[in-house]
């Protein structure tokens, strides 16, 4: 791949060069790298709103705390944890940070096609975020349904639903706008010479996410409406009371939701496939076959939502039906696991802090995954259904998956976002905490749904209790090491050392130019003539 | 210069007031029949829904928004749009129909 250097003399894109400055530079900006970086500060402020919730939950359940909140308190704190991490960290989560910042340079454009839709994407986020939080405090208080929403409950329930799904409502118009934006940027901006197969892995996932974006988000987004017409004007769609089926709810709900899991973890799966063949020197093993896992992930994953339901009195052939295809979806996903393991085999591998953390992404996106398969299985899902099984299941696939995944993008393209190289020992030392108290947690809760123990019980029977402290402490010592990744990180942005342009060896376009990237990224829009992962060439250079 | 001869060409293709007046008649006809299955009996109407209302929809499609006169582009992404709604019909027809 043939890329050019900005001469360094351009300045970088955190050096203000219009005519505002400060704040009103950021709050106005069009540039797609400041955008990405205003989704990192405001995503990563719910994520730890999301986690001081989260621990409080825990300590509820230790018999010491239990008189922290009461169990009403306790039904909001679930429901507000889930509509924070949903809809406020990780379904924007990577495409909004590095799909933002990266898509463009990695397809060697200047910026995303629709760039001020691009800002405006972030006001409806954050538009959407206020409103979330306006619902704790306004109406009949905070909303005690759980982030699903479930009808007919959250029809007739005192708390603010109406509201809080408003808020989901316009957060939905931001995914879609970033959809629209991505699809049409991949479409049109792509360099001379970046043919579909050229492009790097990551623009693979966001491609295919963007895709779920735009088909799936508006389903959820009327479905939503409707439940606001609901409580407004009793207009009896999913009210059984008056004729409706409670059961299209799920169904128009899941139709988004199981999907939204693939916005979630694609992009996540395309930031291993960046990170894995720049450490392991070599190029990724079946380019095709994972660009082509992505496409179908996305489509066979949009046809799966039902499995959320089996336990919910839907018919006996519709079971069976999706538990089918849940089985099907598994596929695609081995495929990648498969791929990036063999990419890693015979590779010469240089093991920095965003391989340990593309190599944690694996080992926990496989326990997720694994027991994802399992719960397809009719038999089994019965038994387990509405326990801490699930809880653990999905907060493995989501915090384990997209989360590491996301720590691990951070990691390897933090030097080339802010010029600045953190501390690798400091962020060795955060890895332990957070994957021992990451398993003990979740590993914990998925012991205790096999022993019988229900999810969103305010209390529990004493023969959970040891299960349950064991899981608390390791909730304290994963927010342990989160303290410590991004005491290091936020260290690294004002104190690190000056980073180089392309510290780890990377070959894709945005190792070509300077650490930070200037406004426009490219001086010259750059020519490709190969694929993106030619480390062979790199040797013989 | 080629969309404003494209557009030009659409111009030329443009159907007359009575192709519009004769779609117009044919909706109101199969409107009619829906409302007369429905009186029949609760399946009938779902059956009538199912097949008729598709059927009034493409004619709306091709004619009244010219799908008829686009590109096979066009056709091709609303036949596609279509076939996946029609997937999402299937699917939720596994549940709803064998309950």
């Amino acid at each position: 791949m043939s890329g050019t250097h900005a001469p360094t003399a351009e300045p970088s894109y955190l050096v203000d060069t219009g005519t505002r400055t400060g704040v009103m530079a950021w709050l106005t900006t069009t540039d797609h790298k400041r955008i990405g970086l205003l989704y990192l500060y405001s995503m990563m402020t719910f994520f730890f709103v999301g986690v001081g919730i989260g621990v409080v939950m825990r300590l509820v359940q230790l018999t010491t705390f239990q008189k922290l909140v009461t169990a009403q308190t306790y039904n909001a704190l679930f429901t507000v944890h889930g509509v924070i991490m949903i809809f406020l960290f990780v379904v924007p989560g990577l495409p909004a940070i590095f799909g933002n910042f990266f898509l463009p340079i990695l397809i060697g454009a200047k910026d995303v096609s629709f760039p001020r839709l691009n800002l405006a994407s972030w006001y409806f986020f954050i538009a959407g975020a206020i409103l979330a939080v306006l619902s704790l405090f306004t109406g009949g208080g905070a909303p005690d349904t759980g982030w699903t929403f479930y009808a007919p409950f959250s029809l007739k329930t005192g708390t603010n639903v109406s509201l809080a799904v408003f808020a989901a409502f316009v957060l939905g118009f931001s995914s879609m706008l970033t959809g629209i934006n991505f699809i049409t940027t991949i479409h049109r901006l792509r360099a001379p010479g970046m043919q579909w197969f050229r492009m790097p892995l990551m623009c693979w996932a966001l491609y295919s996410t963007a895709w779920i974006q735009l088909l799936a988000t508006p389903i959820v987004a009327i479905t939503l409406l409707l439940v606001i017409l609901e409580r407004f004007f009793g207009i009896g769609i999913f009210d059984p009371a008056k004729g409706g089926d409670p059961l299209l709810y799920q169904h128009l709900f899941w139709i988004y939701s199981h999907p939204a899991v693939y916005i979630m973890i694609l992009p996540a799966m395309g930031a291993i496939s960046e990170i894995l063949p720049t450490f392991a020197k070599r190029p990724i093993f079946g380019y095709k076959a994972i660009a082509y896992s992505s496409m179908s992930i996305a489509g066979v994953g949009s046809l799966v939502w039902a499995h959320h339901m089996f336990t919910s009195g839907m018919s006996s052939v519709a079971t069976m039906v999706f538990s089918l295809l849940t089985m099907i979806v598994a596929v695609p996903s081995a495929i990648k696991v498969f791929n990036w393991v063999s990419t890693l085999y015979k590779g010469s591998i240089d093991f920095q802090p965003p391989l340990l953390f593309a190599l944690t992404f694996i080992f926990l996106f496989c326990i997720g995954g694994l027991t994802g398969v399992m719960q397809g299985a009719l038999a089994l899902n019965v038994h387990i259904h509405d326990t801490y099984f699930i809880v653990g299941h999905f907060h493995y696939v989501m915090f384990g998956g997209t989360g590491m995944a996301l720590f691990a993008a951070l990691l390897y393209w933090f030097p080339k976002m802010f010029g600045k190289m953190y501390s690798k020992k400091a962020i060795y030392a955060s890895w332990f905490p957070m994957f021992i108290g990451f398993n003990m947690l979740y590993f914990g809760m998925m012991i205790l749904g096999m022993m019988g123990m229900p999810r969103r019980y305010y209390v529990h029977l004493p023969q959970f209790h040891t299960m349950h402290v064991i899981a608390t402490v390791g909730s304290w010592l994963l927010v342990l090491g989160l303290v410590m990744f991004f005491a290091a990180l936020i260290y690294a942005t004002f104190k690190g050392e000056k980073a180089e342009d392309n510290p780890w060896g990377g070959v894709t376009l945005e190792w070509t130019i300077p650490s930070p990237p200037p406004l426009e990224n490219f001086d010259v829009i750059p020519t490709i003539t190969r694929g993106p992962y030619h480390f062979e060439q790199e040797e013989h250079r | 210069m080629n969309e404003t001869l494209h557009s030009h060409e659409a111009h030329i293709e443009h159907p007359g007031y009575g192709t519009f007046i004769g779609v117009w008649l044919l909706l109101l006809l199969l409107t009619g029949c829906l409302v007369g299955l429905s009186h029949v009996s609760q399946s009938y109407a779902v059956w009538g829904l199912l097949t008729l209302t598709p059927l009034k929809a493409g004619l709306v499609f091709y004619y009244f928004m010219h799908l008829k006169y686009e590109g096979p582009v066009f056709k091709v992404v609303v036949l596609v749009t279509l076939g996946t709604l029609l997937i999402f019909f299937a699917l939720l027809f596994s549940d709803v129909a064998f309950r």
